[in-house]
């Protein structure tokens, strides 16, 4: 069973695939580009569609996704947590 | 999918364009003659009007992308016949002309001195006449290439990213080869992945025309922005989706020009293309505005993957949906022509879902209608560039 995957390795953030995700749950993920395992264990509740961190970041870091800039970190993430609007801004506009 | 031989039933027009619908339209050139137009469409059945808002005193640039739409529109292959109807004849005449040029049937209608009842009478007789005689035309066994495909995504989640968008970007590769002509866009949703599609260009000279309409469109956004457009690009929808950032969004939608097409050239809003391959078309993001966009540039066919559940359709340009977030799938399922949600439970490999949507796509090229047809979604959206004067 996948619960989030992941486009390339390397990527800070995957994406969860299924419904009902918990805080404490150990979710295993695909690195779709080079066909790997993952795992990681949800330190939030996350949506479906929305972004688990695979690492720690703290403000003024990059993420990167498919292997590219999707924006800076703007509160601190820990691994497992729910990655989105309230931790991560665009650098663009 | 072996694509080499590959064949569809396709309407072939007087000027060798071929279609997939054998539409007659009642298009109105301006707002106030939307009435008329959907009476005669009311009159004549098997006829469909195309009302929109505008049309009156819009100035230069705006102007003639206005008129390139609707011409543009009327040229599709997908129309067989015409019936343009304008408060004056003056501009009515300028719409016929410029689509009598692909040699279908046309007609115009003005309204002053004649009124609506009398203009209604006039249109809807030679709207009986052309829609009996696009009853006759027939489908002929036309090759791929015939086919032009246009893509767009809409209420795009993070599930667009990695799995509807790549089905379009596998099924791209695969017609491109085959000298399928392909069109995608979206200027500002580029925004974070623009470097990317720069690299794509078939030399400089189409690198530069691209770069020219990106910035262009950037600077609207710098100009007229109160904000980050977090209320607007990522959308409220792509946000509840799992979207977070313009770059993030834009990473995904560039899924869809797959990994080995180049881009060819270059169109301005509306503007057809002149040969076959890959083509950027300058445009908005919105949904409705981009298929319209397509439509009146000539595209018979369209790829909109969506993520939350975009429900957008065309009056003349059938839109396929794919989707492969489970929950979009489960929740708006009538609304979905292609459930790649496989993908993400590793149940179904990127190439298998690529030959899915090619499967589809032949299908519905061949008569099968969308869902978005079928539900009635006739989202007819012309695009503004400033004020009326």
């Amino acid at each position: 069973m996948i619960h989030f995957v992941v486009h390339e390795e390397g990527d800070g953030v995957g994406v969860v695939v299924v419904e009902g995700v918990k805080a404490g749950q150990e979710l295993s993920g695909w690195i779709m580009e080079d066909d790997k395992d993952i795992k990681v264990v949800a330190k939030s509740d996350i949506p479906i569609g929305h972004k688990v961190a695979l690492k720690d970041y703290k403000p003024g870091d990059t993420v990167i996704k498919y292997g590219v800039d999707i924006g800076k970190v703007v509160a601190p993430i820990k691994q497992g947590e729910h990655a989105h609007v309230q931790n991560i801004k665009t650098k663009r506009w | 999918m072996d694509l080499s031989k590959a064949t569809f039933w396709g309407y072939k027009r007087e000027n060798g364009r071929v279609g997939v619908r054998n539409h007659v339209i009642i298009l109105p050139v301006d707002d106030i003659s939307n009435a008329a137009a959907e009476a005669v469409a009311n009159n004549i059945k098997g006829t469909m009007a195309l009302p929109h808002p505008y049309g009156r005193l819009q100035f230069g640039a705006d102007l003639d992308l206005h008129f390139r739409t609707l011409i543009g529109t009327g040229c599709n292959p997908n129309v067989a016949a015409v019936v343009v109807i304008c408060i004056e004849e003056g501009w009515g005449k300028k719409v016929a002309d410029g689509i009598a040029a692909t040699g279908k049937p046309v007609a115009y209608f003005g309204i002053e001195q004649h009124g609506d009842h009398d203009t209604i009478m006039r249109a809807s007789k030679a709207a009986k006449e052309f829609v009996q005689w696009a009853g006759e035309r027939r489908r002929e066994e036309r090759p791929l290439k015939d086919l032009w495909v246009s893509t767009k995504c809409g209420e795009s989640d993070t599930t667009s990213g990695c799995g509807s968008n790549p089905t379009v970007g596998n099924a791209f590769d695969k017609l491109y080869p085959h000298g399928v002509t392909l069109c995608f866009g979206e200027t500002t949703e580029l925004t974070g992945g623009e470097h990317m599609v720069a690299a794509r260009c078939r030399d400089d000279k189409v690198r530069a025309r691209f770069q020219f309409m990106f910035d262009r469109y950037q600077e609207v956004v710098e100009r007229h922005k109160t904000s980050d457009l977090m209320d607007s690009q990522p959308t409220k929808g792509n946000i509840e989706g799992g979207l977070t950032t313009i770059e993030e969004k834009a990473l995904g939608n560039i899924q869809k020009i797959g990994r080995k097409c180049m881009v060819d050239g270059v169109l301005d809003k509306a503007e057809a293309p002149t040969g076959p391959g890959l083509w950027f078309m300058d445009s908005s993001s919105a949904a409705a505005e981009m298929v319209t966009l397509c439509a009146a540039a000539g595209f018979a066919v369209h790829f909109f993957p969506t993520g939350q559940g975009n429900v957008i359709g065309n009056p003349i340009l059938p839109v396929i949906k794919l989707c492969a977030n489970p929950r979009t799938v489960r929740t708006m399922g009538e609304h979905i022509d292609v459930d790649v949600s496989g993908l993400l439970r590793r149940e179904l490999s990127p190439d298998a879902a690529g030959d899915k949507l090619l499967e589809y796509m032949f299908r519905t090229a061949n008569g099968r209608l969308t869902a978005a047809e079928a539900l009635g979604h006739r989202e007819f959206v012309l695009t503004r560039l400033y004020e009326s004067a």
